[in-house]
C-alpha cells in the first residue's frame, strides 16, 4: 500500500492530470442531453450582473433598430385592439386567458457554438420558471433551462439537444424541429411524413403538443425539401423567422393552465397502466 | 516575486473580462470566436511548478466556463495544454536557460519562438475544444476548418496584446 502511495507521489504530476481531466469530463458529459442541462447549468446572479452592466454600455449602439422592432410590433398590436375592429361585437372578444408573456431583455447571447444560450434579465423573482417557451417578436427563440432569482438562461434553438414539435401550417401535419445545422438562419424539419410535399416558403408553426407554447407561433419557413423513395419520414430545411444574431427583446410565455395539463396527463397515464 | 504574482492577477482578470464581454461576442463570418484567454496560461512562469499549474489551468477553464455556460468544455481543453506545456517548451528551447520566473513570451524568448510555441499548444487547444463541443465526427471538415482559422485569429490578437503590454527587452 505504501508503494502504491510512493508511486502515486512519484507521478504527482500525470495523476493529478487524469483527476482533473475526469472532474471536466464529469461536468461536460451533463451538458449532453436536454434533461442534463436543464438539470445543471451555471445561471447565476454573478455572472448575470457582469453581463448586465456590460450590455448597459454596448445598448445604445443598436438603439435605432431597436426602436424599429418595437414600433413595428406596437402597431401589430394595436391591430388586435377591440377598436380597431368595424365591428365591436362583445362576443368576438378573443381573450387568451391561458398564457402569460412576461417581456425580458438578452443581457448575453451566443450563435457561433454547437449549443447556444441566450442569458435575459429576469429570473424566478419575476414568475419565470424552466421549461417556459421564450418567442421574440418574429417567432420562437427557444426553452428555458436555467433559473437565478434575477436572471434565467434559455437554450436556444441552436443547440443540438432543442427538439419542438410543430406543425406544417398548411396541412396541419405533426412534425418536429431540431438545429440540425451549423448555420444560425437554418434549422430541420424532421419526421414529416412520405405523402407531404413541401415547398419553399411554407410556414412552419408550433403545436400546443408540448404545452410549452400556444399553438400557432411562427417558427420559420421552408428552404428546401429533401425527399427520399426509400424512407418513411423526410426531413427538410427550414429559415428561422427569427434572427438570432440580432434579438435584443424577447417574451417569456407562461402557460398558467400547465400544472392542470400535466397532473390530467399523468392521471391518465396512471389509470390506464 | 510579489510582482510576479500581481501581474498574472491583472492579466488573469483582464484576459478573462476581455473573453467573456468582448471576444465571446464577436463572431466573424458567422463561426470564429477567438479565444485570447489561453495567453494567461501561456505566459505564466517558464519553471512554474508543473502541478500548480495544472491547477491554474483548470480554474481559469472553469471561470470561462462558468461565463459561458460551457461547464468542462474549456477546463478539459485548458487541463490538457497545461501538461502538455512543460514538454513542448522543452522541445522549442531546449537551449535556453530560463532565469527563474522568466515568462516564455517574446521579450524572453523573441517573436518567432514565441509564435511557434503558442501555435503549438492553441491549436491543440482549439482541436480539443471545437471537437468536445461537436462531440462528433461528422461535418469533420467544417469543424476542423474552424480549428484552423480561430486558430489563426486567437495567435494574431494575442501577438498584438503582447506587442502593446509586453515588457520591452532591454538592450544594452
Amino acid at each position: 500500500m505504501r508503494n502504491l502511495f510512493a508511486l502515486l507521489w512519484k507521478n504527482q504530476f500525470f495523476v493529478l492530470f487524469i483527476l482533473l481531466e475526469v472532474a471536466s469530463i464529469l461536468l461536460l458529459s451533463r451538458s449532453y442531453s436536454y434533461h442534463g442541462s436543464l438539470a445543471y447549468n451555471t445561471t447565476s446572479d454573478i455572472t448575470g450582473t457582469i453581463f448586465t452592466s456590460y450590455s448597459n454600455l454596448t445598448d445604445y449602439l443598436s438603439l435605432t433598430d431597436e426602436n424599429q422592432v418595437l414600433a413595428d410590433e406596437n402597431a401589430m398590436l394595436r391591430n388586435t385592439l377591440n377598436s380597431s375592429y368595424l365591428i365591436t361585437d362583445t362576443q368576438y372578444v378573443y381573450r387568451d386567458s391561458m398564457y402569460h408573456y412576461i417581456p425580458v431583455k438578452v443581457v448575453s447571447n451566443s450563435v457561433t457554438r454547437s449549443n447556444n444560450f441566450i442569458m435575459v434579465n429576469k429570473g424566478s423573482r419575476h414568475g419565470i420558471e424552466k421549461e417556459m417557451g421564450v418567442i421574440s417578436s418574429m417567432g420562437v427563440a427557444g426553452v428555458v433551462v436555467g433559473v437565478s432569482e434575477n436572471f434565467s438562461t434559455i437554450m436556444s434553438m441552436l443547440h443540438n439537444n432543442m427538439r419542438i414539435s410543430a406543425r406544417i401550417k398548411e396541412s396541419g401535419q405533426l412534425v418536429n424541429v431540431i438545429w440540425g445545422t451549423t448555420n444560425y438562419f437554418y434549422g430541420a424539419v424532421i419526421d414529416i411524413p412520405s405523402h407531404i410535399r413541401l415547398h419553399k416558403g411554407d410556414s412552419i408553426v408550433t403545436s400546443s403538443n408540448s404545452f410549452i407554447f400556444p399553438e400557432g407561433i411562427m417558427i420559420g419557413t421552408i428552404e428546401e425539401h429533401q425527399t427520399s423513395k426509400n424512407k418513411n419520414l423526410s426531413t427538410a430545411k427550414v429559415k428561422y423567422s427569427t434572427d438570432f444574431n440580432s434579438i435584443k427583446h424577447l417574451y417569456i410565455i407562461e402557460n398558467i393552465l400547465r400544472p392542470e395539463q400535466d397532473s390530467l396527463l399523468n392521471q391518465t397515464i396512471i389509470e390506464h397502466e | 516575486m510579489n510582482n510576479a504574482l500581481v501581474r498574472n492577477i491583472i492579466r488573469f482578470v483582464a484576459l478573462i473580462l476581455v473573453q467573456v464581454l468582448v471576444l465571446n461576442n464577436m463572431n466573424l463570418s458567422g463561426y470564429l470566436n477567438p479565444y485570447i484567454y489561453v495567453l494567461f496560461i501561456l505566459l505564466l512562469p517558464a519553471n512554474i511548478n508543473k502541478s500548480l499549474l495544472l491547477i491554474l489551468a483548470f480554474i481559469t477553464g472553469l471561470t470561462v466556463d462558468y461565463f459561458g455556460n460551457t461547464l468542462g468544455l474549456h477546463t478539459f481543453s485548458c487541463v490538457a495544454i497545461a501538461y502538455l506545456r512543460p514538454e513542448t517548451i522543452n522541445l522549442f528551447f531546449r537551449n535556453h536557460e530560463f532565469a527563474s520566473g522568466e515568462e516564455p513570451g517574446p521579450s524572453s524568448i523573441g517573436y518567432g519562438g514565441f509564435l511557434r510555441y503558442a501555435t503549438t499548444l492553441v491549436f491543440i487547444h482549439q482541436l480539443i475544444l471545437f471537437f468536445m463541443e461537436a462531440f462528433t465526427f461528422n461535418n469533420f471538415f467544417f469543424t476542423f476548418g474552424k480549428v484552423i482559422l480561430s486558430t489563426m485569429l486567437s495567435i494574431l490578437i494575442m501577438l498584438i496584446a503582447v506587442m502593446i503590454f509586453g515588457k520591452r527587452k532591454k538592450r544594452f
